[in-house]
């Protein structure tokens, strides 16, 4: 049997051709050639809205050859941060995981960098807000991938009749359906004067002064309105200000015209409080809304979502996005940017904003005016101005633009909303603003 | 060898948990680093720890105070009903300490709900209310202090009234010779004969009311203003909600040494009445 001699040369260029090969071609090829894959997904709040993420994976693991598993895991009492936080100390569990908000800055050591998916996600649906690149972004690194599902605007939800009838507000006017708003005069001021005026007429706001995750987003947005931040963005405890004094006064007078035991609501209590009728306005994604339209039909038509008053430095609403990462412990890398990238497709978004009947958000700055916040009622219109088509309201987050890691312990903490109370209480300002350095000195531990 | 799958049990469920906790209450925020008893004396300079360690010695104490007293009236209520019937109370006053108290407690919720509160419903009635059962400090100490109490008494009741049993009927009789009233027949016999089964169960019950965690969880979650945390829930706050795992085991931890000076005394002193008899 004779054997042909291989020069260097041709071993030198049949090298070079098979690596040209393998990094040109399309990804895989054969039944489950391209290996497995698992994936941890948020469990969505919306019957049927897990079903459009099962199909996005599955024509995904279809066309690519891949074997995938998904497990939906409950953010219920924090079962989805508990499964971060286990796989992140084991280095094994699934190789895409969701996770919210902080959560890949916390645990930014043990994730794959994604700028090679984000970086081209980005060209092709726009740019991504602020928020997004401050709980995604870690010196250049893209942590991880916004996720559409689970992502959420928490604005006003406001009851049109009651706004109209109490304070004197047609919100519908305000934030027209299918045009720009016409919000100048949807200040602070004007807020506490209808928030004034509905408790008067028996319908007080319901927004919660506990530590969950509403009441903590509502006080973040009113902090930044006034430019009040515990903690720059270099790490420096910034807390007494005029700017938190103002925040913290003005909190004060909100806070008499809000239902007495608004300390321990939780993130169902304001739900509840629109659902049930008695409340004028909450802060809140339309989940409320959507199970009012299921539970109370009446109220639901009545209900409008809207952006946020402005305050003096501006105007901002609470975004919490959700996020999908992926371990650096991974074993199959390559296919899991394949299908994070297959899930930011625009026609995936579409689906996974269809499905969860316009309560999911995407990141994306081309990706705001879909026709499911068109079309969504009753009333028609109602979620139009919700996912901040005009951009008229800055996105943010409670306690940025501290570094991630301190940010986190501010909000979870509550120290924003426990300020807020400590001071409406009765305690002096100064002990306040005294006790919140106290806190957030703790919070820089690294 | 017979011993080799108990110790490999306990080595599996005790002491790998123990070890484990210890090394992560000696690491740095993000666990990278070796920093000894840092986490504690981090801790020991924040006065929200300290008001939890307060919060804690309060919750444990006043509830399982209660949990005593209430189930040592009932258990003699129990122990004077005859015969069948005294079966069917058991089984019935047992219902709290059976049901799940995750579940439980949300019932609890429910009734004491901000704005929907069937107790306040109830007491509208009378002219009383609304009382801010969960978002008043004292009322939501109450509240949580409150439900465990109802869901621990159960537990004294069932061993009070095992005891109660157990003491010879001739001590009671030789009592009634002497003329000793109600009062002194419970001081000078009743309690000196159930003296050890009362500092087992407080000591017992300590541990698991110091470690409780769902009942303040489900209700409070902590609040108002952190006026109603407890070990558990703010390590599970500090350690899984701010994502910072060493402190929240450096908090768990704190409890041990508490735990253990109560237990050497109590059962100090159940040794010395066992060596004299």
């Amino acid at each position: 049997m004779s054997r042909k001699k291989l020069t260097r040369r041709q071993f030198v260029a049949a090298t070079a051709m098979s690596s040209a090969a393998l990094i040109t071609a399309p990804y895989v090829r054969g039944a489950y050639a391209a290996g497995k894959l698992s994936i941890g997904f948020w469990d969505h709040w919306v019957p049927d809205a897990n079903k459009a993420s099962t199909d996005l994976v599955n024509e995904w693991a279809a066309k690519e050859k891949v074997e995938v598993s998904i497990d939906y895991i409950t953010s219920n009492n924090n079962k989805i941060q508990l499964t971060v936080a286990a796989e992140a100390q084991a280095k094994s569990g699934h190789d895409i995981l969701q996770m919210p908000t902080w959560w890949p800055h916390a645990y930014s050591e043990n994730l794959e960098p994604l700028n090679d998916v984000m970086e081209p996600l980005i060209k092709q649906n726009g740019d991504v807000n602020g928020t997004v690149k401050y709980l995604g972004q870690s010196g250049g690194k893209w942590l991880a991938i916004p996720a559409t599902p689970g992502s959420q605007i928490k604005g006003p939800c406001s009851r049109i009749d009651l706004m109209k009838k109490l304070a004197g507000i047609d919100v519908q006017e305000m934030y027209p359906a299918g045009a720009p708003p016409k919000a100048d005069n949807w200040t602070l001021d004007t807020f506490l004067k209808a928030a004034e005026a509905c408790q008067k007429g028996g319908s007080p706001f319901g927004i919660g002064l506990g530590e969950t995750t509403d009441s903590v987003d509502t006080a973040g947005a009113i902090f930044q309105s006034f430019g009040a931040e515990l903690v720059n963005g270099k790490g420096e405890v910034t807390i007494k200000t005029d700017a938190v004094r103002q925040a913290l006064e003005y909190y004060k007078k909100l806070i008499a015209f809000l239902p007495p035991d608004a300390p321990s609501w939780d993130d169902a209590s304001n739900n509840k409080w629109l659902i049930s009728g008695r409340g004028a306005l909450i802060m809140n994604p339309p989940s409320a809304w959507a199970v009012a339209r299921r539970d109370a039909p009446q109220v639901a038509e009545q209900c409008w979502t809207h952006g946020f008053p402005s305050g003096p430095k501006g105007r901002f609403a609470p975004f919490l996005p959700y996020f999908w990462g992926l371990w650096s412990f991974s074993k199959n890398k390559e296919a899991a940017k394949s299908l994070l990238t297959h899930l930011s497709q625009p026609a995936s978004i579409a689906k996974f904003v269809a499905a969860s009947g316009g309560y999911d958000l995407p990141a994306y700055a081309n990706m705001t005016t879909l026709k499911t916040w068109q079309e969504e009622g009753p009333p028609k219109g109602t979620l139009y101005h919700y996912p901040n088509p005009y951009n008229h309201q800055t996105l943010s987050i409670a306690a940025s633009p501290a570094p991630p890691k301190i940010a986190q312990q501010i909000y979870f903490q509550a120290t924003l909303t426990k300020m807020a109370l400590r001071y409406a209480q009765g305690e002096k300002m100064e002990a306040t603003l005294a006790w919140a350095e106290g806190e957030c000195e703790g919070f820089m531990r690294s | 060898m017979l011993t080799l799958p108990l110790i490999i049990l306990i080595a599996l469920l005790v002491l790998y948990p123990a070890v484990y906790s210890i090394h992560l209450a000696t690491l740095n925020k993000s666990m990278q680093k070796f920093v000894g008893f840092g986490n504690f004396t981090f801790l020991f300079k924040r006065d929200t720890f300290w008001m939890v360690v307060k919060q804690s010695c309060i919750f444990a104490v006043t509830a399982v105070f209660f949990k005593a007293l209430i189930g040592f009236i009932v258990a003699h209520f129990v122990h004077n009903i005859p015969g069948k019937k005294q079966r069917k109370w058991r089984g019935m006053l047992l219902v709290p300490w059976v049901i799940p108290p995750a579940m439980s407690t949300l019932a609890w919720l429910w009734l004491f709900d901000p704005s929907y509160s069937a107790f306040n419903y109830t007491l509208s009635f009378f002219g009383i209310g609304p009382v801010n059962w969960l978002g008043d400090t004292a009322w939501a100490r109450f509240s949580v202090i409150l439900v465990n109490v109802w869901y621990g008494a159960p537990f004294f009741l069932i061993m009070y009234l095992a005891a109660l049993k157990s003491v010879p009927e001739q001590l009671y009789e030789a009592a009634a010779i002497d003329g000793a009233n109600w009062w002194q027949r419970i001081w000078y016999v009743t309690l000196p004969m159930m003296r050890n089964i009362i500092a087992i169960t407080t000591l017992f019950s300590l541990i698991v009311t110091f470690a409780n965690f769902d009942i303040v969880r489900i209700l409070t979650s902590g609040g108002p203003l952190d006026r109603t945390h407890i070990f558990a829930t703010w390590a599970f706050k500090v350690g899984i909600e701010g994502s910072d795992i060493p402190l929240g085991a450096s908090v768990s931890l704190f409890m041990v040494p508490i735990l253990a000076i109560a237990a050497i005394f109590i059962l100090r002193d159940v040794n010395k009445r066992g060596n004299e008899a």
